[in-house]
């Protein structure tokens, strides 16, 4: 498996050796619980906020309002649970209706809580996204200026957006969606899924006016099983789970000292080679392309052109075939990537990825979609055997 | 059960699958009587219970009973009743905190018939002897809670609990059969069927990566294991059929793809059927669920082996199969969403009526038929499955 060409670096990335040194060191000789009174409790205590530092600092967020939890998903549900927490008609303003704005083509992590929010009567509203996947800002002023204090409509809640679209790399505006809510409906929180972008693009949550971030370390060479949230000031949040009190009583429950550690350093490892990573890998992206495009196959870039996508993922359809076929021929060679649809009969009417069908793309692209997701680690060669795997792959299909 | 000659070899494989279904359980002798078979545990940690229900699961077992020994004399099956009904009592506490009732009889059979006393006799007795000990007891002989049964044979035997069996004879006595194992719903069902009446089955397993995942074929084997834990373990020769079906598709109309199909597995299933000493195929079609399984789909693949091929599902609905899968443990594994046969392989618009001679000509279009067929079959890995 050591030997394979790992293009799936969006699902999560090979831990760094020097992380996984980081984990190992924490696991056999710093683990004390931080919220132990002896020695062995601050040096872990020490350990813990050494990380926050170097993770709040590749944020670009105070240390102080950055929280560990165990993923992103739970870092979502924590914000999104934790705001909506009040009952959706509160008594005196019985008439308003809770409303919350955000695409269909987020994470399941914001979409399966919202929905759940939608039973309890919350107003869930989508806007719109283009064939590219970016948001329709102007349906998003829109929607904004019928809510804010001195409109007629109920007022808007929560904006929940993915900063970069986890198939598709497309990224989101939020600054200008920040603004917008600054000037027309203030009181509306921001939620930002920074998974796919953090440690990836600078990030600025507070000049964008976030007021919830939520990270991974696991997709940026650091131990699965932690996340973070950054909270703005603007709100306080109840906690989805009560205990201990740690994590400023937002996450109760023993730090997971070894994963956060790990996490510290990969998030520094991947601030310090920011830059000059995202051109590199943008560069090998752009081989990715052209080769692709060389290839005597019919094959359809799904994603756009940086500045407005990742240079971390592309996502390409080859019509007429089905891309888990493809996947797994590319398995059997040891290339790993992932799929837009699966082979399965049962689901294929609503099939394939739910991302993809919200942007409106052809049945046909949907059912080919390869998502090539690249990582600082992925070189020229393994790009170039690829392609040719590629064009020798597809035409027997 | 069976008259005859071959009851005694009946009965001595029965008492053999049974001695190894709870070897698991610790040492046990095996007593052959005229119909009952004890496992006497010989070993003081035997796992009673435990031992029971999987005896239960052995096929020819018609019930289980954990049950108690003693003299047939009245006192001493009296006595014998009474710590059976305590037991019972303290394994179904009362609902009520005040106690409650426990409607009650005892049913006795007397193997014994020079006994001298009847059966209503022995009944009668015990149940009076049990009311002045449990004033928790009441008779009610119609609709009883606890039945207190009784046997005398030898020796008195007492006991309150019945796990039923899945009946059928013991595995091992019907010869062996070849089981087209998909990773659906139906085709374990139908491996179980046969087994049930006593056949010993092996698999085969039609494999066709790259074009489904590897996760279909670890649904089989996980399949093939919950199967292995009635029958003791499953040999599955999974078949790589990937150029077998590329060269359907590529040569073959496509209407014609999924019965051509079908017999190019029977062919295939006959090598291995032949190796293995198979004496008959066996599928989990069922009348007119799909395409091919018409009756003329089914004649067009019935004459691709010279082998029987049984179909105990044929007659059975499909929540008939489900309610069967359910009930042996196999339905939540096979509804897992991997496939067996990816859909690019799947015609549009399959004939429901292939005549046999237009099925040929089909089959005639493939170059090197009998290659392909060899070489799927010498190219099956085959793997012995154990219970989990």
């Amino acid at each position: 498996m050591q030997d394979g060409i790992y293009l799936d670096n969006a699902a999560t990335t090979r831990t760094a050796p020097e992380v996984c040194e980081a984990v190992l060191d924490a696991m056999r000789e710093r683990y004390g619980n931080p919220s132990s009174l002896h020695g062995m409790g601050l040096d872990a205590e020490r350990l813990l906020n050494e990380a926050r530092a170097e993770v709040a600092k590749t944020l670009s967020v105070p240390p102080a309002r950055l929280f560990f939890v165990a993923s992103g998903s739970e870092a979502n549900n924590t914000a999104i649970f934790g705001l909506c927490a009040r009952a959706p008609r509160v008594r005196g303003e019985s008439s308003r209706a809770r409303r919350i704005l955000t695409t269909r083509t987020e994470h399941p992590s914001v979409l399966r809580p919202l929905a759940e929010l939608g039973a309890r009567g919350w107003q869930i509203e989508y806007i719109e996204v283009d064939g590219h996947g970016a948001p329709d800002l102007g349906q998003i002023e829109q929607k904004l200026r019928e809510s804010g204090p001195l409109a007629e409509g109920d007022s808007v809640d929560l904006i929940a957006l993915t900063h970069v679209n986890n198939e598709t790399g497309a990224i989101a505006p939020v600054e200008q969606v920040g603004a917008l809510r600054d000037r027309l409906c203030p009181g509306a929180a921001l939620l930002v899924d920074c998974v796919q972008s953090f440690g990836k693009f600078p990030a600025a949550p507070e000049r964008w006016g976030a007021d919830f971030v939520s990270i991974s370390a696991h997709k940026i060479h650091g131990p699965k099983g932690v996340g973070a949230l950054y909270l703005s000031e603007r709100f306080r949040i109840p906690p989805l789970v009560y205990g201990g009190g740690q994590e400023g009583g937002l996450r109760s429950g023993t730090e997971n000292v070894p994963a956060i550690a790990g996490f510290g350093l990969a998030a520094r490892l991947a601030r310090e080679g920011l830059a000059e990573n995202a051109r590199r890998v943008g560069a090998l992206r752009q081989r990715l392309l052209c080769g692709l495009d060389a290839l005597s196959i019919p094959c359809v870039g799904i994603s756009g052109a940086p500045p407005a996508f990742s240079p971390y993922i592309a996502a390409v359809a080859f019509p007429g075939i089905r891309s888990e076929v493809l996947l797994h021929h590319l398995s059997r060679e040891g290339v790993y990537v992932s799929s837009g649809s699966a082979c399965s009969a049962k689901r294929r009417e609503k099939a394939g990825s739910h991302v993809l069908n919200a942007m409106g793309l052809d049945r046909r692209l949907i059912d080919g979609a390869i998502r090539f997701s690249l990582s600082r680690d992925t070189t020229e060669t393994e790009i170039d055997r690829v392609v040719a795997l590629i064009g020798q792959i597809v035409p027997g299909l | 059960m069976l008259k005859g000659l071959n009851r005694r070899s009946f009965e001595e494989k029965l008492a053999a699958n049974l001695r190894r279904a709870v070897s698991a359980f610790g040492r046990v002798s095996v007593t052959i009587t005229q119909g009952r078979m004890f496992l006497e545990p010989a070993d003081p940690d035997f796992d009673f219970e435990a031992a029971v229900k999987k005896a239960a699961d052995v096929f020819g077992v018609v019930s289980a009973s954990p049950a108690w020994r003693t003299a047939t004399d009245q006192d001493s099956i009296a006595a014998c009743a009474e710590t059976a009904v305590r037991a019972y009592i303290t394994k179904h506490p009362p609902a009520m905190p005040d106690g409650g009732r426990y409607p009650f009889k005892v049913e006795t059979k007397r193997q014994n018939k020079s006994y001298p006393r009847t059966s209503p006799e022995i009944s009668r007795e015990t149940g009076e002897y049990l009311l002045s000990r449990f004033p928790e007891l009441t008779v009610d002989v119609n609709h009883p809670q606890v039945v207190v049964f009784i046997e005398v044979r030898e020796y008195a035997y007492v006991y309150t609990d019945r796990s039923e069996g899945f009946g059928g004879l013991p595995l091992g006595t019907n010869g062996k059969a070849l089981l087209l194992l998909s990773g659906g719903i139906d085709s374990p069902v139908a491996g179980f069927m046969m087994a049930k009446r006593g056949v010993e089955v092996e698999a085969v397993h039609f494999y066709s990566y790259p074009y489904t995942s590897e996760r279909s074929k670890e649904k089989v084997l996980k399949l093939a294991a919950i199967l292995a834990g009635y029958f003791g373990r499953l040999k599955v020769h999974i078949v790589p059929f990937t150029d077998a079906q590329l060269a359907v598709r590529d040569n073959c109309r496509e209407e014609f793809s999924t019965i051509v199909m079908r017999r190019l597995m029977m062919f295939i299933a006959d090598a291995i059927a032949r190796q293995s000493g198979s004496l008959a195929l066996v599928t989990g079609e069922s009348m007119g669920q799909v395409a091919s399984q018409t009756i003329l789909g089914l004649s067009a693949t019935d004459r691709a082996t010279d082998f029987p091929i049984f179909r105990p599902l044929i007659g059975m609905d499909k929540h008939e199969i489900v309610e069967y899968a359910r009930r042996i443990g196999t339905f939540e594994t096979s509804i897992l969403p991997y496939e067996d046969c990816c859909t690019v392989f799947t015609p549009k618009h399959p004939k429901t009526k292939p005549k046999l001679a237009e099925v040929e000509a089909e089959e005639a279009r493939i170059p090197d038929l009998a290659g392909l067929v060899r070489a799927a079959a010498e190219g099956a890995e085959s793997v012995l499955v154990r219970p989990d």
